[in-house]
């Protein structure tokens, strides 16, 4: 019922897979995420990377001898909504694991829940460290915004030559406030300087008082760590102010909408993301080919990549596990090594981290571009 | 000093959006004494009203960017006549709460219906005028966008204060403000007075939200809530009811909010502007320029 009327809702989303008729001959997982509303490029690309896992399961013939069941649900990138549907999704649908979110502060309202339930949760792309720390049942398959925040410190000194940084961060996001944080205390124990730092809510669209009082500092760039669509603003609004050096963030920038929204305004700006789609390497290449003829030519960004990869990790624990018990099927996400997918080699750590490599990348002539990649 | 003068630029140009809005909330107060709170999400539907007709228009010329301002303008003062016709005039003699949660009503089923149409994603409002960055000296920046609200603003200030002081239509406005029942029995047609009332001021919203797409280029049908409320604060600091009030309140709080964050108070930005709101109403509650009106019982 909840799929159905979804669907109606959602335009673009192709049919859930895995919608086999025939009663508990399907193992049910749970999904939520932010397909409409202010940060809905993030769930849209997320889902539609897990949805193309569980149709590449499901027509290699499923695990455990059935076929995966893919219960989603939007959230509507509302604070509270996460909660009540991932509520819903295990005390209701009774789905074995939950995938999500994008958003850290979103997967962290929907986290004591799974971990109170005894549900494994596996969070794509979430990068604040508060997430997995929230219990054991809790995992993710992307690297922590300590290791982001010290590779853009590292980035932001070698490649931009920035001694001077500004920052202006999300109060209302704890991505946004952590990876601050991670970014400011390697870069001023490097030697750097933070000559001002601003603040912004969520959903602001003025950012220019806090622009000119950063412009008035005269630094050597600006940190933004925040969501596409406040960056997209803010770098635009940053150039009508004169401002000219160069705008960085982290990977709360990866979304097509950021260049529909910043435009122009973003050539010259870097940020770091996990997984780039101009990688050679066959597996990845495979995947884009895949994800392109899928959904109409779209090339999957990282949100995509680590959709996909959360939904592989999650079906590769139930084949070892051999059960989708609770307790059991934590353990063995927890015992994930060298799990060789899309955005490279998951392994699953003591804190439910799994350390990986990073892409730096940046804006020229309205297109992204691959910077670097840094090991972590 | 030049960080001081931008940052008052800066508060001008979103204190002329909040005057615009405000406009709208304090006529309508005026002539039938109620808040319309669906006055901001016509706002909303100004903004995407200009985000589809510049599909058929010359983008980044002034020709275009007029053609779709002044068409958003027609559309909204079509709805706003709707509105009134289908929800408000069957309770022109109820009492004015039941009016004022219809208005909610209508205010949510905008927002609803827009999130269906429109779409619940944020999109990305194209440039209708074209751009360019003014430095008149001293490391100041003014952006084309910025002098297009200020005009646009001040042009239609003016034109409203016309309307308003010396055509037939505005004298009528008037006295319907003053006592309903006396212009009906000087043969003023009360319904038809409204209704040009609602229409004036949902194509100042509808201005208001061009211009509000313009600087700050990402619309989604929820944009309204928060400028509508700030500005519905403009309208009551400078005296609900009162024109050059609105207009007065809309730049001050502008201003207010801009030096708040200038202060690096970006976190209570939003607090204070209801600050100033309770404020008012402690000292001043028929505010700024507001005349004091006596209760008759």
């Amino acid at each position: 019922m909840a799929v159905a009327s979804l669907l109606s809702l959602t335009s673009g989303c192709n049919k859930p897979a895995g919608e086999t008729p025939g009663g508990y001959a399907t193992i049910k997982v749970g999904e939520f995420a932010s397909l409409t509303g202010k940060e809905a490029a993030f769930g849209q690309s997320s889902h539609k990377g897990t949805l193309l896992a569980i149709e590449d399961i499901n027509a290699a013939g499923g695990v455990l001898g059935k076929k995966i069941e893919l219960i989603y649900e939007d959230n509507r990138t509302t604070p509270g909504e996460s909660a009540t549907i991932v509520k819903k999704l295990i005390t209701r649908d009774g789905v074995i694991a939950v995938l999500g979110e994008v958003a850290s502060g979103r997967s962290l309202e929907a986290a004591p829940i799974c971990q109170g339930n005894k549900i494994p949760m596996i969070s794509p792309s979430s990068t604040n460290p508060k997430v997995t720390e929230t219990g054991d049942y809790i995992f993710r398959v992307c690297f922590t915004d300590p290791f982001q925040g010290k590779l853009l410190a590292d980035f932001a000194k070698r490649s931009i030559k920035a001694q001077k940084v500004a920052i202006i961060s999300d109060v209302s996001a704890p991505y946004s406030v952590g990876l601050a944080q991670f970014f400011r205390e390697p870069f001023v124990a490097g030697g750097g300087q933070i000559i001002a730092e601003q603040k912004y809510t969520g959903g602001d669209k003025d950012f220019k008082a806090q622009l000119t009082a950063i412009k008035a500092a005269n630094p050597d760039a600006i940190f933004v760590p925040g969501y596409y669509t406040e960056a997209g603003l803010i770098a635009a609004q940053a150039r009508q102010l004169g401002i000219t050096v160069p705008l960085f963030g982290g990977d709360g920038w990866e979304a097509p909408e950021l260049l529909q929204i910043g435009g122009a305004a973003l050539e010259g700006t870097y940020y770091s993301t996990h997984f780039s789609a101009e990688n050679q390497d066959p597996l990845i290449q495979s995947f884009v080919k895949n994800f392109r003829a899928k959904y109409n030519g779209e090339t999957p960004d990282s949100m995509a990549a680590l959709g996909y990869e959360s939904a592989m990790v999650l079906i590769d624990a139930i084949k070892r596990a051999g059960t989708t018990d609770g307790p059991k099927l934590r353990d063995a996400i927890a015992a994930t090594k060298d799990h060789v997918g899309v955005t490279g080699k998951t392994t699953i750590d003591a804190s439910r981290n799994a350390p990986k490599a990073a892409v730096v990348i940046t804006v020229k002539d309205g297109k992204y571009k691959h910077v670097e990649t840094i090991q972590p | 000093m030049t960080e001081f003068i931008q940052q008052l630029i800066n508060g001008l140009s979103i204190g002329a959006i909040y005057a615009l809005i405000a406009l709208g909330y304090t006529m309508v107060y005026g002539v039938l004494r109620f808040i319309n709170f669906a006055h901001s999400d016509v706002f909303m539907v100004g903004a995407f009203a200009g985000y589809y007709l510049a599909r058929y228009l010359p983008t980044a010329t002034f020709l275009g960017g007029l053609l779709a301002l002044l068409g958003a303008m027609a559309i909204c003062a079509l709805l706003g006549m709707t509105i009134e016709k289908l929800a408000y005039r069957p309770l022109r003699s109820r009492s004015t709460l039941t009016v004022l949660i219809t208005a909610i009503g209508v205010s949510l089923l905008l927002q609803n219906a827009g999130q269906r149409i429109f779409g619940a994603n944020p999109k990305s409002f194209p440039k209708l005028f074209p751009q360019q960055n003014f430095h008149p000296g001293g490391g100041l920046v003014i952006s084309s966008d910025q002098i297009a609200v200020f005009v646009v603003t001040l042009v239609l200030l003016f034109a409203l204060r016309h309307i308003v002081m010396k055509t037939r239509i505005g004298t009528a406005m008037r006295a319907l403000s003053f006592n309903p029942t006396a212009a009906a029995l000087v043969g003023i047609n009360n319904d038809l007075v409204i209704s040009f009332t609602f229409a004036l001021g949902s194509s100042l919203a509808a201005a208001g939200g061009i211009l509000y797409a313009l600087n700050y280029p990402s619309i989604d049908p929820l944009m309204g809530t928060l400028p509508g409320l700030k500005a519905f604060v403009a309208a009551v600091l400078g005296g609900i009811g009162n024109i050059p009030g609105a207009a007065l309140g809309g730049v001050l709080l502008g201003l207010i909010e801009t030096l708040v964050v200038a202060c690096g108070g970006s976190t209570y930005r939003d607090a204070v502007a209801f600050g100033v709101l309770i404020l008012i109403l402690l000292v001043r509650p028929s505010g700024l320029l507001g005349k004091m009106q006596t209760e008759k019982v």
